[in-house]
């Protein structure tokens, strides 16, 4: 039995029949011996190499981790000058804002980031692929060429800019007691009445009831051109054989879309689907924030997001609230993101960290 | 081989070319609006009268305005400086550290690519991070400036180091290195070649298409970066640090009537609300233009790039 279990590190000699330690094991007992001076050793070959780690994780972590150690301002009461240290005040500030004083401004501005987010995710998800779908029916290069240029554009033009012309668009200039060409535009159409007079109250972008859909689809506007990339260069890698296969059984140009490419590209679709469920509670708070800067405006009630509005909790009085409050939103985000990619894992084999 | 073109097909097709067209010509038609609005009669641009092409009188009086509007051109080329500064710096430590990540003997590997992404998961948010800036601002006044004031540094700086960051970016970049075959690797390292000279005389000239993508991404967000310059410098009331499109906003909030109610009685820096209005304009088309030059040339690049380095793993 003996034998048995140590005769992978002890050699056994007939003729004295003494053990004696094997050579293998006197070389693995070498290696163990020298692991840390081998370490070491590729350690300082490779300086070149971990030199040229230090400054990314410098930066990383003086700017992205070390606010995560302001979180803990969070759990400390936030109504002391910020110079002296603050004393320990639990789950307090979390109470306050799920069930305290600051409960309904918190959940609105929770619901309005969920609102946005779904519809953002419900109407801007399908655009792109429709869009590639579409460009792979242009077949003169120069045509599809120039309409990649125009729709890849609005990616990059700045959320000041894009604010400033959808104010312009959609709400216009009040001076001369004058609308948008957007407003107009659709106040003719549908002969709303209503909305030509929210559009001469206070703009079309600062009223509630039409807020959310201006947002989304100045968001698909801005996103969906620049998002096609993925799935075009999914729908272009379909094999030729795979259509020639296709009509030779008579499939039309339906039958094709619906039995030789969507089944193509699926696996794109699900993965940039997963990625946009993992980014839905981060929803672009510059933009709203230059929509809505502060609680004066009329769209206040469905254009404050959590990060506004613990942007707008700003001051050492009531910070530990905005930060409470965004670190809350930011948790649910990150449990969908892993959330998201296991399922994703456990459902194709595909993830993406 | 001729093939008749069923029914079908023909109004797949023609419903694909009249989308297309019609998304297309939404997409450059604020630019254009835009752009008529700057030239057109300041009574054609206080009643709103411009749908596409400048209406009434054209003038060229709201883009000599801006011309010779000395703030606009300091925010200006504050934003030329740091985007030129920024977008090289943070390509330096992206690549230097892309390259490490992508090497599979680099000890910790996965625990690196987790502290990277790690940070795409879940960021501090806009109070801790806003704190963070202003405690960075304060280290960097008690080095370089010998007091604990914000306002006593030069806030781009600040701007340059701290913001900007994409965890995104590096890992394009070191999905595109990863691509490198090893051999030629192998093959510089036998002729005798550095790490510093591996990475600059084969990797980066074999990533040629993701690093353009990279350093637009990093220069287009740097040009278009609006929310934490803004909060920063309006911390410090230092107006001179402003970047156009900070200056662009307060222009466009304090001046016209697009943000709000306009109202006779608030003090106007411009007497007439259609030249405010139309200067407004200019400023959006003078801030622009560079991208407008620039987005031709890479835009053979990016898509390329966006594809090359996309999902894996």
């Amino acid at each position: 039995m003996f034998k048995l279990k140590c005769d992978d590190f002890l050699d056994y000699d007939e003729a004295t029949g003494t053990y004696s330690m094997s050579a293998e094991q006197q070389v693995r007992d070498e290696t163990e011996r020298n692991k840390w001076k081998t370490t070491g050793f590729t350690l300082l070959k490779d300086w070149r190499l971990y030199l040229m780690l230090v400054p990314m994780i410098l930066v990383y972590v003086l700017w992205k981790y070390l606010p995560m150690y302001e979180l803990t301002a969070a759990f400390r009461y936030g109504d002391y000058e910020l110079t002296t240290d603050r004393p320990w005040a639990g789950i307090s500030n979390f109470q306050n804002i799920y069930f305290g004083a600051n409960a309904a401004a918190f959940w609105q501005a929770f619901r309005n980031t969920f609102i946005i987010a779904f519809y953002g995710l419900l109407f801007g998800f399908p655009m792109p692929i429709i869009l590639a779908l579409f460009f792979n029916e242009v077949k003169s290069n120069i045509a599809r060429s120039i309409m990649q240029v125009c729709v890849y554009l609005p990616k990059f033009i700045s959320t000041v800019i894009v604010t400033s012309l959808t104010l312009a668009l959609f709400s216009g200039n009040a001076a001369g007691g004058q609308i948008g060409v957007v407003s107009q535009l659709v106040g003719k159409i549908f002969k709303s009445s209503k909305m030509l007079q929210a559009s001469l109250d206070g703009g079309l972008v600062y009223t509630i009831q039409y807020f959310r859909p201006i947002y989304i689809i100045t968001d698909i506007w801005e996103h969906a051109g620049y998002d096609s990339i993925v799935f075009f260069a999914a729908v272009i890698a379909v094999s030729p054989t795979s259509y020639e296969a296709a009509q030779i059984d008579g499939a039309g140009k339906m039958a094709q879309m619906r039995y030789v490419v969507i089944p193509s590209i699926l696996s794109t679709v699900v993965i940039m689907l997963i990625m946009k469920i993992g980014g839905l509670l981060s929803v672009g708070y510059e933009k709203l924030y230059l929509l809505c800067p502060d609680s004066t405006y009329g769209n206040y009630a469905v254009a404050t997001v959590v990060s506004t509005w613990a942007n707008a909790q700003g001051n050492y009085l009531t910070q530990a609230f905005g930060i409470a409050g965004e670190m809350t939103n930011n948790l649910i985000g990150m449990i969908l993101v892993i959330g998201a990619n296991t399922i994703a894992r456990k459902a194709s084999d595909v993830s993406l960290y | 081989m001729k093939r008749k073109i069923e029914v079908s097909e023909l109004i797949f097709k023609i419903i694909a070319y009249f989308f297309l067209i019609v998304f297309a010509a939404l997409c450059i038609y604020p630019l254009i609006f835009a752009l008529s609005s700057m030239f057109s009669s300041f009574d054609a641009v206080r009643n709103n009268e411009i749908v596409l092409w400048p209406t009434g009188k054209l003038q060229i009086e709201a883009a000599k305005y801006v011309f010779n509007s000395s703030r606009f051109w300091v925010s200006y080329s504050n934003t030329l400086f740091v985007t030129f500064i920024g977008t090289i710096w943070c390509l330096i430590y992206s690549i230097l550290g892309a390259y490490a990540l992508s090497k599979k003997r680099l000890m910790g590997r996965h625990g690196w690519n987790f502290f990277l992404v790690f940070t795409m998961w879940f960021s501090a948010g806009v109070v801790p991070q806003f704190l963070n800036y202003q405690s960075t601002g304060r280290v960097m006044a008690t080095i370089f400036a010998g007091s604990t004031n914000m306002s006593d540094i030069d806030l781009k700086w600040l701007i340059v180091l701290a913001m900007g960051m994409n965890a995104t970016n590096i890992v394009l970049l070191r999905n595109s290195f990863e691509g490198v075959p090893s051999e030629i690797e192998e093959a510089a390292r036998i002729d005798g070649a550095t790490e510093l000279q591996i990475l600059t005389k084969v990797y980066i000239p074999m990533s040629k298409a993701t690093i353009a993508t990279v350093a637009l991404f990093f220069g287009i967000s740097r040009w278009n970066g609006y929310f934490w310059a803004y909060k920063v410098t309006n911390a410090a009331g230092q107006n001179y640090s402003w970047p156009v499109q900070v200056y662009m906003r307060d222009f466009i909030q304090l001046n016209t009537a697009l943000t709000g109610k306009y109202s006779v009685d608030d003090a106007w820096e411009v007497a007439d609300i259609g030249k405010a209005t139309s200067i407004a304009y200019s400023m959006v088309v003078f801030a622009m233009i560079p991208i407008l030059v620039i987005y031709p040339f890479i835009q053979k690049y990016f898509a390329k790039g966006v594809n090359m380095g996309g999902v894996k793993e």
